[in-house]
Formats: C-alpha cells, structure tokens, sequence
C-alpha cells in the first residue's frame, strides 16, 4: 500500500497533472478520486491511487460517477413559484433580495427562533461554516441542524460523553492491523464498500476474524467468521455482557482504566444487572449462547481488535447508549488509539464529519464548542458576531415539530431532502407547506422537499463543479476540487449564503474564495485553542491559496506550527473531558422505543442497497447502477410471506402507524422472522409509493435526537396486479393515473417498471401522447394480457412500453432502445421481449463496475470457475471493488457441486 | 418386361413434379406419355408474374429441359390438346385424330382463366393472365406506356398490376369486394395491403363492379356497376380460374368444380386419376402449386407401388409482389380465437398469428414474412404451442439465430 501523504502541503504527484484530484461524494470512507471530463458531457474516473483512504480502489458508486454528471434535471438558474404554482426564473439578486427580506421581515415579527436552516452532509466543510456563522453569530439562533442528524449524531453524542469530544480515535490503518474486526449494524460490504475490501484483506493475507452483529443477514454477515443475528435494539445487552465477561475472564486493563478513565465502577454495575451471564445475554439478545462466548472468547483473548459500527447503531432511540455500551468494552481493555486496536464510527456521509468540525448542528457552537458561557464568548469576539446563539436549537425532528406547529416560519434547505429522508416524512411534507418562506438550494429542479410548496430555488454547484474540503470517518480532510465548469448560474453554496448574509445587513461575510472560508474555520479552530479542544486545525489556517488548492488529505488536528495530525488518538489518554479522564457511561437497559401490537406485528429495519446512494439524484443517473435492484421492494422472511399470502417477485402493501408504501416484494431467508427490510432511497421522483421516510416512527434519542430509523412496527398486506411491464422513455413522463411504477435511469433516457390494472385503452392514450409522429410498433396477445408497443421518430425508438401478466426480462429492449437508429426488424424485435441478435441476458446485476449478472457468473460456475478469483478471471466481475463478492460468493455456493467429502457416496 | 403405359394429360407444374417423382421412384415401372396443349416445355407458372416484372428472363421460368425429359425416358407430346378420353378403349383422342393408349392416365390439365360474362368482355384488348403468352401480351402493353385496367384484387390481380407497373403501364386495380385477397386476409391486413399497393403507383378501386366493357374494335372504356366509367387502352381479368375438366366427360367421371378424385387420388374410373388444379378433393379444388405437388408426390408414390393416401392441404398464400410480401395461411381469421398481432403501419408490417388453445390454426404475415413456413408446419402439425407462445411471433429470427 501506498504511504499516505503525511505532509499536507508535500507537493502533489504526478496523477495530478493529467486529472484533477478531487474526493469522492458518497460515503464517509472519502476515497480518493482521479477525474477529468471525457469530452461528451461524462467525465471519466479513477481511484486515486495516492489518496490513503483508498489507495486507487473505488467502489461500484464511486466508479460509476462519471455517469452522473450530466445536465438532465438540473437547476441552472435561481427560480419562484408564480402564482399558478410554477417556477419561473429569476435573477440571483432578486431571488436572495427577496429571501433575505423574507428573514429579516420573519425575525423582526416573530424573532430569530422563527427561522431556520437544515443542512446536509454533502455539503462541504466551507459551506458549513458560512451557513452556521451567519445563524448562530448573525441571525442568533441555534436552529440550523443536518442530515447528519438522521446518520451519525448518536455517535457524535456518545463519543462526546466518552472522550469529551467527538473525535474518532483510530484510522483506516486498524483495519488493515486488527486481528479481530467486530462490524456492530454495519452491512460495510454494501455501504462502505472499500474499507470493506481492506478488512477482507486483512482477513486473507493476516487471518484476521471478521465479526458481524446484524438484524439482517447481509452482504457483509455472509463473508464473516462468526455472524451474530441479533434481536434489534439489543446491543447494549451484548456489549454489557461483553463487559461483564471481560472483567470475569481478567481480560480488562487496570492500569488504563485507572490512570485514564472515569466512571468504570457504576458502568460495570449497571453492566453486570443488565446482562450478568451468557445466558441473560442470550435471552436479551436472542442469540444462542454458544456465539456469544465465542464472540466474547475472541474479544478478550485478542489485543488487536477493532469495533466499528455504522447505522444499525446510530439510528436508535438509544443510539447514544449504544455507542458508550461499545466504547466501554475499548476503554476498559484499554484498547483505544492503538494500532489495530480501537471502537470505529463508520461515518454515513462524505462530510458529516466536516459538518460536525464546523459544529454545524443545533446541538453545537462552532468548531467543537458548546454553548458554554466562554465558549460562546469567544467565538463571538473571533466573529465579531451581533448577536450570539447562547443555547442549543432544535435538532432534525424537533425542527419540523416546529414548522408543523407554525413556530418556525421559514426555512432554507440546503443540499438535502428531508420531505423524504425524515422520519414521518409525510408529516413533514405537510409541515413544509405551511412554510411563509421555503427556500432550497440544491442541483435539482425537482425532488419531494421543492415540490412541498418550495417558494424559491437557488442553483448550487454539484460535484466535480464546486471546490472545498470534506473530512472522512478517520479525520482525514481532503480537498475536493472541480473539474468541470458550473453550468448555468449555479454558484457554490458558500457564496450563495454569505451573498444572502450581505443582503441582511451582515458584514463578516465577504469571503473571496472557499480558502478564504477555509482559513477563517481553521484559524476559529485553533482560536485560544491550547490543546482543550480536540478539533484544531490551527496549522491549516495560515495557508496560501495555492497551498490550499494543493492540500494533501491530512488527518486532524493540526495544531499551529504543525504540518500534519496524528493518525491515532488517546492511546495515552488525553481525553477531552477536561480532567482528561475519558468517561465510561452506563447504558440504559436496552429497549425499543415501539411496541408491537395486533395491528403492526412485523419490524421494519430500513437501510441501504449496495448500487445508490440516498435518495438517488446522483446515482440514480446511472443506468448501469440502477440495474442492481431497479425496483423499490421489502424484504421478507419466507415464514411471514407464507402466513400473509405475499409471493416472491409480488407486491405488497408495508401500513405503519405513519405512513404506507407499496414494494416489490422480495422473499428471503436473509431476512429474519418478523422483521422487514426496505431500503430508503425511493421517492416521489423515483416510484409512485416507496417513501419509506413515511414509514419510519418519528421516536428520537434522548441525547442525540437521532430518530429510530431501524424499528417500526409494521403490517405487511399482498398486492395483487393483473399485469406488469416497463415504460422507456427519452424523458421523463407522467404516467397513468393508479399505475405502480418505479423509474431508473436507463442508457439513453429513463425506465418505468410497472404494475397495473388499468385497461388497455390507457396505455393506447399514453402511446397516443408520447407519438409524435405517429408511427407506432404494437405487439398484442390479449389471451395472455400482453400489450407491447413501441413509437419511433426517424427511427430511433422514442417510447417503449411492454405490459404482460409478470414481469419480463427487460435487458432486450434496454439495449435496443439505447441504439440511435433502428432498422425494421430490429423495430419488431424490440418488441419481442427477448435478446436482440448476439446480445445474452445477463439477469440481475451483480457486478456493476464491469455489468456483469447472476446469469453470466452462474455460468462461468457451469463452465468450471470454483472460486471468485477464477469468477473474476473468466468475466471480470468482482476484480475492481470487490463490493459484490459476497454475492459472488452466494452465487458459487449454490450453483457448484459439493466437495466429494460432503456428497453421499454409495460403492 | 413390358412397361405398363401410362398417360399424363396436361404438362404443366403438377404433371412435371408428378413425372419426376414417379420415375424417381420407379424408372423403369412405366412408357409415360405427357400430353400438353401449350407448345412450351412444363414452366413454371407462378414465376409468370415475376417474368411479367421482369425480376425473372421467361427463359428462365422452363422447368425441365428438353434432355431432361430425354433422360427420364419421358415422351412429351407438346402443343397437342387431349380431346376425349375413351375409358373402354383406355385410350386418348389427340386433336388431330391420333388416339394414344393408356393402361393408367392422370389428370392434370389445370384450370383456365375466367372470363366475367359482360358485355365487351371478348374485345380486342381483354386479356387474362394464364400463360407465357398472357405475360408477354402484357409485357408489350407495359412497354407501349398504355393504360390497363386489372379487374380482380386477388393473388393474380396483384401481381399482375404490379407487373405492369413494373413494364411501364399505367394501372388501375378494380376489385369488387371492399378490401383487397379478401379470401387471404382480414380487415386490417387487407388495409396494410392497400397502402403499400397504392404505394407502388397501383391506383385502387375498391367495390367496383364491372358491368361492361367498350370501345370501337377494341377495348377503350370499362363501366362498373354504379355508372362510373374509366378509360383504359386494355382490360385483364384477373377474376379466378376455371379446372379443366372436358376430359372427364368422356369416361362419365364425377365431376364437381374439378374432377372428383378420393385420397388415393382416384377418381371414378380406378385407371384414371387427377391431380393439381383439375382435381377436386374432399370438396375443395385447390388454385395453389403446394397441394398440386403434395398430390404429385403422393400419386407417385402410390403408382410406384407405396402405400400412402392425400389427405389435404393446408394452404398458404404468398404475394410474389417486390417488397409488398403477403403470407396467408390457415384460418386467418380467427374468429373466436385468440389471434397474436403484431403491426408496424410504418413499415408495412402487419403480422397476425391465430391460435386456439395455444395451437396455431393460421397465420397472415404482411411485410414480414419471416417464419412463414415454419408457421405453415405448425400450422399442419398442431401441436401444442403453449411453452413457446410469448417467443412464436419473432421465433423465426431465434431459429436463423440459431442456425
């Protein structure tokens, strides 16, 4: 591997001269990423083969990026609704002069608690700070909150219980040195696809153990040494077990727990009445006693272990618990800060972590400051700031609470979706239409939180076109920088908020460049800052713009006159807490904040898929990423599917005390009783009923406000369609009133699949419409329900639609309709259903960097191939990230025969 | 040994194929004699209409040549009309008083161009389209630019139009019914049909009953039935055919439309036998060349001593009009069953699959004939269909695929 570039201002390799070095935007791992315009509107992408996070490697997301900088759908010019309801467009300085008086005229009538701003963690640490300084120096209200609180605020609350501040003790190098690897609600294969090929090296090249605690069977429980499928909201039980059976075998560090921590006493005693043995452990956990000594035999006798955990923990009523319940099994054998030896937040997001160094959440001043009298002081004299925040604002839920309750009056989203993400996220759609003031910034012309009656719409810069830093889940910032030119008016988000803080009267603001920005969050950072706080990048503060263009990704802090940060903290203490004692915090017995009942027996967990990213508005512009799961869908447990009548492949109708979708039913055994899996990435752009944010009880943590995403009683119904198909399109289209449909990106336009009961004449009124010169290919077979019709304009296939009693392979008609001219028999055949010449079709997508499905692996495994090495060999598939080898797994140990041992042999 | 002899009356399509399989099978079983009133050697009829075209040199449309026949020990009388058959005598009367003898005769004199019986139908100028004279007379209209009116919208009609066309002559199409090969295709068919026909310069007249036909010394004007009158240097009836069957007269056989034969293509008279045009089986007297062979093959195979009987033909039809391709098969119709269709109005294309309890009972294929034969074969084999259903519209390309 390479070194990791120690020095933040080493000068740049060589990789930069040909392609801009910029960072990944999607997960928290913060990969580096070598990308350039490829001429066509696309950009082309490498992994950085310098950066430390990744070494070159990038995942099926991050490999597919260069299809998702094109211009469809983008907003391109700041724009008002009109009085009819649409948006016309405006100039900046009309949109942020009318924003701007629309606050100030709010403040002055109902004060500075009536407004507020919600962010998100794609934005970069630059437009944090502009955004939080101006609320919480200027405006003087802490109510300016994040996504990030949806994702990883428990473990910013626990860790700042445990270590007086929220720093992450280890780095990326652990993974690569543990011995044991404990992932705690983490499916890393999926979501933190990289780190997760680390960890499966180190598991072949070093033999470390790989453990997993999952509700579900995932990608990543199906490639570890020990799974513990454990009973949700259940954690706390298995680490204070944990606890007390370290300190049974002798396995704790006295010395560490006596020199550098606090609290041990009450937080064993607590451990010890929740879980005193095995088997109280067990029956907590639901687990068989037999795993939990194994998982705790490996845990004590391993000096070398690391524990990270990521949403399964996080997005609990008692996230926070969870994170301290996993922290004090580290502090109390020491292992904490050492090579190979740490707890480990997986960060959700690409600059979460920089949005909580800004200290961008109502829950924080600024820069790793609270609202402490002296810290509040201070911050105001380094700002020069009017009129201070002195206490917290209002976190996520709570937020919308108050603009349902009509306290809060206007609101700026900037960079998020939260009328899908949120918990209850119809209540929040309808709590945005009550708004006096909505504005968004954002790349979209469209998604559910514009659509929620957004007054005005302010062009940011995306990806590849704006140019800051973000920091990863091991403190490592790294610069992302653009390569391509911002289209349209779009201007970065830190412009567009010191321009609005300008036009309210503010000075302070006139930042020139986002290293402008930069400098003043570091020098902040580093302000009367002698070692007290954790977060100071004082050494960062003083640099040049040329400096800060050339910024190597460097981990914090860097104190003044240093040059780089640590790679590892608190291995000597040191702790934050101010008698540096790191605190141990008993967790509450473990419970879930919703009772089942008759009427919503089932859990609904809700999560991820390997292929997207949130609600999609990037990576949903992929048609090679949209083909591993192109349907919103549940996962169920065969034995439930049975008992409720739903059917593989089906539809079925998920009701919850809030809301209700329907999905695409997939059964499966990796899923267990009781419990429901349904990923959250749909809305309303995407598919007709798949808001599972509506789905999601709105119950929070008491200490982080983090919401219950994971554990929401639930009924299941079956849905019955009398036929199925798909809808292409070159754009995208309103369909028939009471069709079921879900829309991806397909090459050359977008893709509906659809389920329907409405009768023919519809789908020929849609053909009629969608035809504009009439020339339309049909294929019917009313005995078997079928309807296939297809419109052309100077032969290329315009509109496609094939209907039929289930759903058909649709790879076919995919590649047909991505031909720009089609000739008379290839008109038919796109009709067909069924391969064009010499194309095969490939099945559900396994590999997405290299397009290869189940179809053409299991017949590489036909063919001889008994290993993923040799899969990998024969179609490529698995050799770049390395995110669907479990699946490729799965598929060889299905399809290979059994080894000659296992078979019956009879002589 | 003494070969027995054996008599063919008629040289046409059916009496070639009937000639070759049988002294394939039984060279040296039989004296055949063919009698043909045209003074060609057997040609191919069907290619007519491309020689009218001109896709096809007439040369080229010959069947056999001459040392063909030599070589098969055939005697082929040509240009010679069978007037009667005398069936105590087992002997036939040729026009010119030779009589020739026959231990077995086969029928196989064809049919004949009908003729509408309105006034003016015989004028100078009125043609039919049987013959490589027909085709050669309509040829030189063609060169000389004139004007022809083709009155019939079947097979014949068409192609005959398209001919035309081709050679240079300004057409119009009357056709009595209100869509064109009603006998082959459905409405819509018929309407994709009429497209591409009127597309080829084919003008269309549809419902138009000819009532008569005028002009001084030859043909100069046609009237139809509700008064309309078009002006046309020439007249072709393209209004069906007739079977030959004078023959049958003579020796007393059963005669219906055609000559009455049973499935061992026998008629009447055990020693006389018809086969092709001039046949009628099982009620129905076939205008197509396949059953016309299947009965040849059959005939022979029974002359030459196997066991074997003709049960009927599935038809097809196929428009040999360049880039217009028509297929009709089976019951095309369909009606009360549930038919597959597939349209390209665009492109022509109109493909329409009948099944009935997923077996194929008929077929049209307009513009697209791809598979119409294998469709044919499952059309005659009825088999079940259900596995294959959703591919059998574009199961033709699978299979080329695949070969």
């Amino acid at each position: 591997m390479t070194a990791p570039a120690e020095d933040a201002f080493a000068r740049p390799s060589a990789a930069a001269i040909v392609a801009t070095r910029t960072t990944c935007p999607y997960c928290g791992v913060g990969c580096g990423v070598l990308a350039s315009r490829d001429g066509a509107g696309g950009a082309k992408i490498s992994g950085d083969p310098d950066h430390p996070a990744n070494s070159g490697r990038l995942c099926s997301k991050g490999s597919a990026l260069g299809e998702t900088v094109g211009l469809d759908g983008r907003l391109l010019h700041p724009m008002r609704r009109g009085k009819d309801g649409a948006f016309v467009r405006i100039s900046w300085g009309s949109a942020l002069d009318e924003a701007a008086h629309a606050f100030s005229d709010i403040i002055a009538l109902h004060g500075e608690g009536a407004v507020a701003v919600y962010l998100s963690g794609q934005l970069l640490t630059e437009d944090y700070y502009v955004a939080n300084k101006l609320m919480k120096g200027f405006i003087g209200s802490s109510n300016v909150d994040t996504n990030s609180r949806l994702c990883m605020s428990s473990t910013v609350a626990g860790q700042k219980r445990a270590f007086g501040a929220d720093a992450v003790p280890g780095c990326y190098e652990d993974l690569d040195e543990a011995d044991v690897i404990v992932l705690v609600g983490s499916n890393a294969a999926w979501c933190h696809p990289v780190l997760f090929q680390r960890i499966m090296r180190n598991r072949e090249e070093r033999g470390a153990r790989l453990v997993v605690i999952d509700v579900r069977r995932t990608a990543t429980a199906e490639s570890a040494d020990l799974f513990l499928q454990i009973a949700p909201g259940s954690d706390q039980a298995l680490f204070s077990g944990l606890l007390v059976y370290l300190e049974k075998t002798g396995a704790l560090d006295r010395e560490f727990i006596q020199k550098h921590t606090d609290g041990f006493d009450f937080a064993m005693a607590q451990a010890r009445s929740t879980a005193p043995d095995i088997a109280k452990t067990a029956t907590l956990t639901g687990l068989r006693q037999t795993d939990i000594v194994s998982f705790f035999e490996m845990f004590a006798g391993t000096e070398c272990v690391v524990t990270a955990f990521s949403q399964g923990v996080n997005q609990s009523a008692q996230g926070t618990d969870k994170v301290n319940a996993i922290i004090n099994c580290h502090l109390a054998t020491g292992r904490i800060g050492k090579p190979g030896a740490s707890p480990f937040s997986l960060t959700g997001q690409p600059n979460a972590m920089g949005g909580r160094e800004v200290g961008g959440l109502a829950s924080s001043l600024a820069a790793h400051m609270g609202f402490e009298a002296d810290s509040v002081d201070r911050v105001r004299r380094f700002w020069n700031a009017p009129r201070m925040a002195t206490s917290e604002g209002l976190k996520a839920v709570e937020m919308f609470d108050a603009i349902a309750r009509g306290e809060i009056r206007a609101l700026w989203v900037i960079g998020t979706n939260p009328a899908a993400s949120l918990p209850d996220a119809d209540a929040a759609q309808a709590a945005l239409r009550k708004l006096e003031l909505l504005v968004v910034s954002d790349n979209v012309l469209s998604n559910d939180t514009i659509n929620s009656g957004a007054h005005i719409l302010l062009p940011a810069q995306a990806w590849g076109e704006k140019s800051g830093t973000v920091t990863n889940s091991e403190r490592r910032i790294s610069r992302q920088r653009a390569f391509l030119t911002a289209p349209g008016e779009t201007r970065p988000d830190w412009a567009i908020v010191a321009d609005f803080a300008r036009r309210m009267g503010f000075s302070g603001f006139d930042f020139r460049s986002a290293a402008d920005v930069f400098r003043e969050h570091a020098a902040l950072s580093g302000f009367e800052n002698d070692g007290e706080r954790a977060f100071d990048i004082g050494g960062l503060a003083l640099s040049s713009d040329a400096q800060y263009n050339a910024l190597e990704p460097v981990q914090w802090p860097v104190r003044r006159g240093e040059r780089k940060g640590p790679a590892r903290l608190f291995a000597r203490g040191g702790f934050f807490t101010g008698d540096g004692l790191a605190k141990f915090v008993a967790p509450a017995p473990p419970r879930l904040a919703s009772q089942l009942s008759g009427q919503f027996p089932l859990r609904l967990n809700t999560g991820r898929v390997r292929d997207q990213w949130h609600t999609m508005t990037r990576t949903g512009a992929s048609p090679r990423l949209a083909r591993h799961f192109p349907d919103p869908f549940v996962e169920i447990n065969p034995q439930d599917a049975r008992a409720l009548g739903v059917a593989h492949d089906g539809f079925a109708r998920v009701t919850t005390n809030w809301g209700s979708a329907v999905l695409r039913a997939i059964i499966t055994d990796r899923q267990p009783k009781g419990h429901l899996f349904a990923p959250i990435h749909w809305t309303q752009e995407t598919a007709a009923s798949a808001r599972v944010g509506a789905l999601v009880g709105p119950f929070v943590d008491p200490f982080s406000g983090q919401p219950e995403s994971k554990a929401t009683p639930a009924a299941l119904a079956p849905v019955a369609y009398a036929r199925q198909g798909f809808v292409l399109a070159r754009k995208p289209i309103r369909l028939p009133d009471d069709v079921w449909w879900s829309r991806v990106a397909v090459a050359g336009g977008v893709g509906y699949r659809i389920a329907c009961d409405v009768p023919d004449e519809v789908w020929r009124d849609a053909l009629r419409q969608a035809s504009a010169t009439g020339d339309v290919v049909e294929y019917v077979d009313d005995a078997k329900g079928v309807f296939r019709a297809a419109t052309f304009a100077n032969d290329r296939a315009e509109f496609l639609m094939s209907i039929d009693r289930r759903m058909m392979a649709w790879e076919a008609a995919l590649d047909a309709f991505a031909l720009e001219k089609l000739d008379s028999a290839q008109r038919l055949s796109i009709l067909s259903g069924g391969a064009t010449q010499g194309e095969c079709d490939e099945g559900q997508l396994v590999c997405a960097c290299f397009g290869v499905g189940s179809k053409r692996i299991e017949a590489a495994v036909e063919d001889g191939c008994r290993a993923p090495s040799e899969i990998g060999q024969a179609t490529r598939a698995g050799t770049n990230c390395g995110s669907c080898l479990p699946e490729i797994r799965r598929i060889l140990a299905m399809r290979q025969p059994a080894p000659l041992s296992n078979r019956a042999v009879t002589l | 040994m003494e070969r027995e002899s054996l008599v063919v009356v008629g040289a046409g399509m059916a009496a070639t194929r009937f000639v070759e399989e049988l002294t394939a099978l039984a060279p040296d079983r039989y004296a055949v004699r063919v009698v043909g009133e045209e003074s060609y050697l057997a040609y191919n009829r069907v290619l007519l209409s491309s020689a009218l075209a001109g896709e096809v040199p007439v040369a080229d449309i010959e069947l056999k040549p001459a040392r063909w026949w030599r070589a098969a020990g055939v005697d082929v009388l040509s240009g010679r009309k069978a007037l009667r058959v005398d069936s105590c005598e087992h002997s036939v009367l040729l026009e010119g008083g030779a009589r020739i003898s026959y231990s077995k005769l086969v029928l196989a004199t064809g049919s004949r161009a009908v003729r509408l019986g309105v006034s003016g139908a015989d004028l100078p100028g009125v043609h039919t389209f049987r013959s490589i004279e027909d085709a050669e007379a309509l040829a030189e209209i063609g060169a000389a630019r004139k004007s022809v009116l083709v009155i019939g919208g079947g097979l014949l009609g068409l192609e005959a139009a398209y001919g035309l066309v081709r050679r240079g002559a300004s057409v119009t199409l009357a056709h009595v019914m209100d869509r064109l090969m009603e006998r082959q295709l459905d409405a819509v068919g018929a309407e994709m049909l009429l497209g591409s026909v009127e597309a080829k310069g084919i003008r269309v007249l549809l419902g138009a009953s000819a009532s008569a036909i005028g002009g001084d010394e030859r043909v100069q004007w046609v009237e139809f039935a509700d008064g309309a009158r078009v002006e046309t240097d020439a007249v072709v009836f393209a209004v069906g055919v007739r079977p030959n069957v004078d023959l049958a007269a003579g020796p007393g056989l059963s005669v219906g439309r055609g000559v009455i034969v049973d499935d061992s293509l026998s008629t009447s008279d055990k020693s006389i036998f018809a086969i092709g045009e001039c046949a009628e089986h099982r009620g129905v007297c076939y205008g197509l060349v396949e059953p016309a062979y299947e009965q040849a093959r059959i005939l022979a195979r029974r002359l030459a001593g196997h066991c074997d009987a003709y049960e009927g033909s599935v038809v097809s039809t196929n428009l040999k009009v360049s880039g217009v391709r028509v297929f009709s098969a089976g019951d095309f119709l369909g009606e009360g069953a549930n038919p597959i269709i597939c349209k390209d109005p665009r492109m022509g294309v109109y493909r329409k699959l009948v099944l009935e309890d997923d077996r194929l009972k008929g077929a049209i294929l307009i513009g697209d004939t791809t598979g119409a034969l294998d469709y044919l074969q499952l059309i005659r084999s009825g088999e079940s269909l259900a596995d294959i259903r959703d591919e059998l519209m574009f199961g033709a390309s699978a299979l080329r695929k695949a070969a």
